[in-house]
């Protein structure tokens, strides 16, 4: 009986993946409402990417709606997103970006190698910015409003049709709304 | 009327899965020669349905039918005709129906080859086969019907996502597939083995030469996969440990440490459960790979298609197939005979020794590339594993795999004496340490980890060419070579050989590129001439170009050395009309010493564009190497001792209930 016991460690260890796997389909970002969502952005304070001496902070973002990208260079994905990210830009959608766990070098040289769509770039190199933001893998977007409350995330590359389905909807509805 | 005759195929070759998974079983369990010898023709049935049914999608795609709602969200009228057979497999419902097609085309070529085997052997792999094949033919029925239709019909498909307009990415699917699926092969002959319980050097001799060919594929594609990232990502990487790049090394890992493990397994007997242990593995990790890419679990650039349902179903499957082939293992593997001793230096402990070594590899990247879930299920915080992770893992782990890679085919089998070796390795480790040293000394290169790669790349090859020199100290010349090769026995030492050379040649590739390759991101006007290491690069500008399906803006930049002009390249930056998404095309001059890869930035006022240069020294050997360590599996599957003449003794001294069961086939 012990014997038979030792060969079902093999087992046993696939069961906890599975359930791990489990839990992760659960988890599936892509359909779980950030806790985030309606409430105040995080307050954060960092250096530009392109000007370490001066800050930014959230309070920049305030009165008008904006976009909020989290992105680095390391990320193949944000390769692939950036063409949006450029065209949005080219729109007059106002664009903030969280440059993540990145080098900055790195980052300055994308930025001048497939164009720069942001307005300015926070550069948040150990990350805590982005856990606060609960940023769960990068790209990601926030939808920002002019009170600097989130209203909406996009988790993952940006594409055609999450920009006309949900962001620009939205942007335009929370554009004509004052309040 | 067509795309529904697809659909019924689909469900016949379901329902002959079925019986090919119940009868033959049965048949060999309760000695029915007629429900045994059911086995190869169903297999060849449910083949031809599914051939029938992929023919039907590729017909759609052909002829533009865009009232199948697949065809009409990812074909095109204006995609070029060898697009429109790749767009079969470009998304989820086509590539599950590759697959399965891959499987069933596996399970005919089981079915065809085997005919020396015993009958009951050759019905239940085949019935483990059919098993497997009910499960993704459920998955793709229920849950992701390729042929479904879509009223009103559109006039214009919604297009091939650009990134897999490609040729690269338009075979490195199958190839991937065939490496994936053909793991099943071995996975089927170790579980017939566990019903069976008839674990012995046979059933390693007859798996061994089909985890060969699945092993061959597999390497294949992801060489394939790696040089397809290098040109169309514009980055000038080759490996990006994306999760769905480490969903296809990870099998790659395990089924090295098998096809080693086998080899010991038929020539000495021993490692028995190991190898059963491996074979149920690397298939488990091809099914998880698949789970990882089609769950949406982990977001990825590869996760074109994802969705929550069915991932919970193929991790259903998963448990059904995993669970229940490790709890087959658990019931079985105490009554395992243990197979031929061998010392503590001998070629098995090596071998051993390596196998862990893989093993560990491959538990870390499988944790690395779960890492993300893992601390989000605990709610530990956010983490992103990236590069410096891998790649700390690889400079650990990768140096003592290779001291013994170079080591091991100059053991001797079962027992070492430990001086003879140092005096056979004695050559080959001074030549390579100092080669290190010298390329570790301020003067060259100064760094250690090139001196380090370049020691173990030079260890590899000089401890290659000794094992050679030794195999053929009494055999003459080239003709002796030739017979050596055409020997029984033979290739699987050649195939191992030539392998070898291939983890060399990576290994130079790798170490050249990472530590000397050069780039340089710049402004550029036209007419500008801007120098990078030997080379001058002149910009001649751009000019628009019409595709088939796109609009790209194609630039010239020629390139000189000693004033002589080498190459002129034309990167072009792309817009795919339907999807109107950009892509860059890099251009590259390839070389067996150097590539030279030039990739278009933005655009900027004056003419002006942004540039990315590049000057990659040995790039070519990373796939090289892949090349020829996919050409030693073939060598070594090619082996003429897994070809008939021992199995045909075999089959004259079966027992007379064999002998019925196989009159009862014929």
């Amino acid at each position: 009986m012990p014997r038979f016991v030792r060969y079902l460690a093999p087992l046993v260890a696939f069961i906890a993946l599975a359930g791990l796997l489990y839990k992760g389909l659960s988890l599936d970002p892509r359909h779980l409402p950030s806790p985030l969502i309606d409430k105040p952005a995080p307050a954060f304070s960092l250096p530009l990417l392109q000007q370490p001496e001066t800050l930014i902070s959230n309070a920049d973002f305030k009165g008008q709606v904006t976009l909020f990208n989290v992105w680095a260079t390391w990320c193949v994905a944000c390769r692939q997103e950036h063409p949006l990210l450029m065209q949005l830009a080219k729109q007059g959608v106002p664009i903030y970006g969280l440059n993540y766990k990145d080098k900055r070098d790195d980052a300055k040289r994308w930025l001048q190698m497939y164009g720069n769509p942001y307005l300015a770039n926070a550069f948040d190199a150990e990350g805590r910015t982005g856990i606060d933001w609960g940023v769960y893998g990068t790209p990601e977007t926030f939808v920002v409003d002019k009170q600097g409350i989130i209203r909406f995330k996009h988790i993952g590359p940006l594409t055609n049709d999450s920009i006309k389905r949900d962001i620009l909807p939205l942007l335009k509805q929370l554009q004509e709304s004052d309040g | 009327m067509i795309p529904e005759l697809g659909q019924f195929a689909l469900i016949l070759a379901l329902c002959l899965a079925i019986i090919q998974a119940i009868f033959p079983l049965i048949g060999s369990l309760n000695r029915t020669p007629g429900w045994v010898a059911l086995a190869r023709p169903v297999a060849w049935g449910q083949f031809v349905f599914l051939l029938l049914s992929f023919s039907v999608l590729t017909h759609a795609f052909l002829v533009n039918d865009f009232s199948v709602l697949y065809v009409a969200q990812h074909g095109n009228t204006e995609l070029p005709t060898i697009y429109k057979i790749s767009a079969v497999w470009g998304a989820h419902e086509g590539s599950l129906l590759l697959w399965v097609l891959i499987l069933a085309g596996w399970t005919v070529a089981v079915a065809s080859l085997t005919r020396d085997l015993p009958e009951e052997v050759v019905a239940r792999v085949l019935s483990v086969m059919g098993m497997i094949s009910i499960g993704f033919l459920s998955f793709l029925l229920f849950t992701s019907n390729p042929f479904e239709r879509l009223f009103p019909v559109p006039v214009q498909g919604g297009d091939l996502n650009p990134l897999l307009q490609d040729f690269g990415l338009a075979v490195h699917p199958p190839m991937l597939y065939m490496g994936y699926v053909g793991m099943s092969v071995a996975f089927s002959f170790a579980i017939a083995a566990l019903i069976g319980g008839e674990l012995d050097s046979a059933w390693a001799r007859w798996s061994r030469p089909w985890t060969l060919v699945a092993w061959m594929f597999l390497t294949i594609g992801i060489t394939l996969g790696s040089w397809w990232a290098y040109y169309e990502l514009g980055w000038g990487g080759w490996w990006f440990w994306d999760p769905v790049e480490n969903a296809s090394f990870m099998p790659w890992l395990a089924g090295t440490a098998l096809i080693h493990s086998l080899a010991v397994t038929e020539k000495r007997g021993a490692f028995k459960r190991w190898t059963v242990l491996l074979a149920l593995l690397a298939f488990s990790l091809s099914l998880l790979g698949t789970f990882l890419v089609r769950s949406g679990v982990l977001t990825s650039v590869h996760s074109f298609a994802s969705d929550p349902t069915r991932g919970l179903f193929i991790l259903i499957f998963l448990l059904i197939v995993i669970g229940g082939s490790l709890f087959l293992y658990a019931l079985r593997a105490p009554s395992i005979s243990r197979g031929g001793g061998f010392a503590n230096l001998s070629r098995e402990s090596m071998l051993l020794g390596n196998n862990l070594l893989l093993l560990v590899i491959t538990a870390l990247v499988l944790l690395g590339t779960l890492a993300p879930l893992l601390y989000d299920a605990f709610q530990w915080g956010k983490i992103s594993v990236g590069f410096p992770w891998f790649t700390s893992m690889f400079v650990i782990f990768t140096p003592p795999l290779i001291v013994l890679m170079g080591a091991a085919p100059l053991t001797r089998w079962k027992q070492q004496d430990p001086v003879a070796l140092l005096r056979s390795l004695r050559l080959a480790l001074g030549i390579s340490v100092a080669a290190g040293i010298v390329v570790a000394l301020p003067m060259s290169d100064g760094s250690v980890s090139t001196g380090l790669a370049v020691a173990l790349s030079v260890w590899l090859l000089t401890t290659l060419l000794i094992s050679l020199q030794q195999r053929l100290k009494h055999k003459s010349g080239v003709g002796g070579l030739l017979a050596d090769i055409a020997s029984r026995g033979g290739r699987s030492y050649y195939g191992m050989w030539v392998a070898h050379i291939g983890i060399a040649v990576f290994v130079i590739g790798v170490t050249v590129v990472t530590q000397f390759d050069v780039e340089k991101d710049v402004r550029m006007s036209p007419g500008q001439e801007i120098q990078l290491n030997d080379y001058l690069f002149r910009f001649d500008g751009t000019v628009n170009r019409k595709g088939p399906n796109y609009h790209a803006q194609r630039g010239t930049i020629r390139v000189f050395r000693e004033g002589k002009e080498v190459a002129v390249l034309h990167p072009e930056k792309r817009t795919y009309l339907v999807q109107s998404r950009p892509m860059t095309e890099a251009g590259i001059d390839a070389g067996f010493m150097r590539d030279i890869y030039v990739s278009l930035g933005e655009p900027l006022d004056n003419g002006d564009w942004a540039l990315r240069l590049y000057y990659k020294p040995f790039v070519r050997w990373i796939w090289l190497g892949g090349i020829l360590i996919a050409i030693g599996g073939l060598l070594a599957a090619s082996d003429p001792r897994y070809r008939m003449r021992v199995l045909a003794r075999l089959r004259s001294s079966r027992p007379p209930a064999d002998a019925i069961a196989a009159e009862g086939h014929a």
